[in-house]
């Protein structure tokens, strides 16, 4: 699967993937030039566990709110944040705070049931909380279906909020006159251009209007969520496979519903070309329907989850090197890099509208030749 | 692959697509509608205006093409009526010298009689004068000459000489 995905994303983020690689490949340098000095510390992999962990921990989801964490003295953990609500469904509804899971340390007894989060995952368990494992180490444990508003979907609700006060607020404006008032004044050359640069072009002036709604939310919704996953608040909603799936199954959903004779005839039986090729194409191009949103996904989970976790390596650095020339150095390729994650941020959300709109128009398209 | 497989999370997938959807509901009843509408009803409201602008401005060239038309108009006619009244002025003038070179060529041969007439009549009145001046003269010089006797005499012998002479 991967290999034909292959083409589709490499394709046109090859130079992100490639600056990606540069920046790597002088880190691995430095790291190298470095560890002579730094390998006679004492306790070095411990930081090392430690901050690889600390990575894995950020990229996965987790049931609060937490901001920062530190430890004590007494090598007690303390979270600083909120907890969130755990919602489940295990023979009936069970809603209860995360604040009883304590972060995977202590068993949440709901009703009779024990449950134990263990690496970012709730796990039905007993009341000692014992965790069974397979051959791979992967908890043979009961999971039961898990709606909780954990960190990701309550971002997803913030945002959700967010951006409907600007827009509404920005709509709002437009009554007192023609012109847009506050924060409008910002949004509305970027709504112009998504209209007029993404929309028209793509779907044309005689469909566009129907598929607006969804490029707009979809174009500012991954802009501001990629924003956020670069704030020290440690949100990263879009380097989730379920939120870009998600999102890529609604392209999906839109372009085959709304798409005209003309799509479908292009599908099963193109136009144009001798009757065998006909046969030979159909299978092809209905795979290319799925093939389509699906590099919309892979595109998305894989850019934001790459520049995660580089920027957090090189932030981790720092405190691997421990001394003045490496750390400022480490300091300053994070900066660099981070310039480049805005950026990144901003392209991805166009990239995903901008595709999204090419499919949209592909479905609505109308063949008068061939 | 099996690392994404067992990351996924059903409950983030639910929230993500039902949350995603009804955002996109709502903000198109009270975010993108409005504003599209807004934009649009305010770049037809644009395009009216410079529509009418160029408009208002091809008017203005025709009605300065009007106004430069009636201008020459105005400019051939004043140039016509000049000519007109030079001409006239010309003729004018020439009527009068003519006019005035005839009374005056007709005074000067009045004059010119006139004068004739004038010297005819000096004439004759000189010559009668003369006449007569040169008889009293003559009747003067005779009786003087004939006061005496000898004169007499002497006269007649000079006359008897001239008339021998003859």
């Amino acid at each position: 699967m991967h290999r034909f995905l292959g083409h589709y994303y490499l394709s046109d983020m090859q130079n992100i993937f490639s600056l990606k690689t540069i920046c790597l490949l002088f880190v691995f340098v430095t790291t190298f030039s470095f560890a002579k000095e730094t390998k006679a510390e004492a306790g070095e992999n411990d930081i090392k566990t430690e901050i690889k962990e600390y990575i894995d921990h950020h990229l996965l989801d987790s049931y609060d709110f937490s901001l920062f964490s530190y430890t004590k003295d007494n090598g007690e953990h303390v979270y600083v944040g909120f907890p969130l609500p755990v919602i489940l469904w295990d023979d009936g509804l069970k809603v209860f705070s995360s604040s009883k899971l304590k972060h995977g340390e202590t068993v949440a007894e709901v009703g009779g049931n024990y449950y134990k989060s263990y690496h970012g995952k709730i796990y039905k368990t007993d009341a000692e909380g014992t965790i069974t494992y397979d051959e791979a180490h992967h908890p043979t444990n009961v999971k039961p279906l898990d709606f909780s508003i954990t960190k990701n979907v309550f971002t997803i609700l913030i945002v959700g909020l967010l951006m409907f006060l600007m827009f509404g607020s920005m709509a709002k404006s437009y009554k007192n006159g023609a012109l847009p008032k506050g924060m409008g004044r910002f949004l509305e050359p970027i709504v112009l251009y998504i209209r007029d640069d993404i929309a028209i072009p793509n779907i044309g002036k005689k469909h566009y209007k129907r598929y607006m709604s969804f490029l707009l939310t979809i174009f500012f919704f991954i802009w501001i969520v990629n924003l956020l996953g670069l704030t020290p608040l440690g949100v990263n909603v879009t380097n989730n496979i379920a939120v870009t799936l998600a999102l890529a199954l609604l392209t999906f959903l839109i372009t085959n519903f709304t798409a005209n004779k003309s799509y479908w005839g292009h599908i099963f039986w193109m136009p144009g070309v001798p009757k065998l090729m006909r046969i030979v194409l159909a299978p092809i191009e209905l795979l290319g329907i799925f093939i389509k949103p699906f590099s919309l996904l892979i595109r998305l989970y894989a850019n934001i989850t790459a520049g995660h976790i580089v920027l957090m390596s090189i932030i981790g650095m720092m405190f691997i090197f421990k001394n003045w020339i490496g750390s400022s150095l480490s300091f300053g390729l994070a900066f660099a890099l981070s310039l480049l994650e805005l950026l990144v941020a901003a392209l991805q959300a166009y990239i995903f509208t901008m595709l999204s709109a090419l499919y949209f128009g592909q479905a609505v398209e109308e063949h008068d030749d061939h | 692959m099996e690392k994404l497989i067992n990351e996924f999370s059903i409950g983030l997938f639910f929230w993500m697509l039902v949350l995603f959807v009804a955002l996109v509901f709502l903000l198109r009843k009270f975010a993108w509608k409005p504003i599209l509408d807004a934009v649009e009803t305010r770049e037809s409201g644009i395009e009216n205006a410079l529509k009418a602008a160029e408009n208002a401005k091809l008017e203005m060239q025709n009605l300065q093409a009007d106004n430069e038309r009636l201008l020459q108009e105005a400019r051939a006619e004043r140039e016509a009526m000049l000519k007109d009244a030079r001409e006239l002025k010309a003729k004018m003038i020439a009527d009068a010298e003519e006019d005035a070179q005839a009374k005056a060529n007709k005074m000067i041969e009045q004059a010119q009689a006139a004068i004739e007439g004038e010297k005819k009549a000096a004439m004759a009145e000189l010559k009668n004068h003369v006449a007569t001046l040169s008889l009293e003269i003559a009747e003067k010089v005779v009786r003087d000459e004939l006061s005496s006797k000898d004169k007499q005499m002497e006269l007649v012998e000079s006359m008897l000489v001239d008339a021998k002479l003859n």
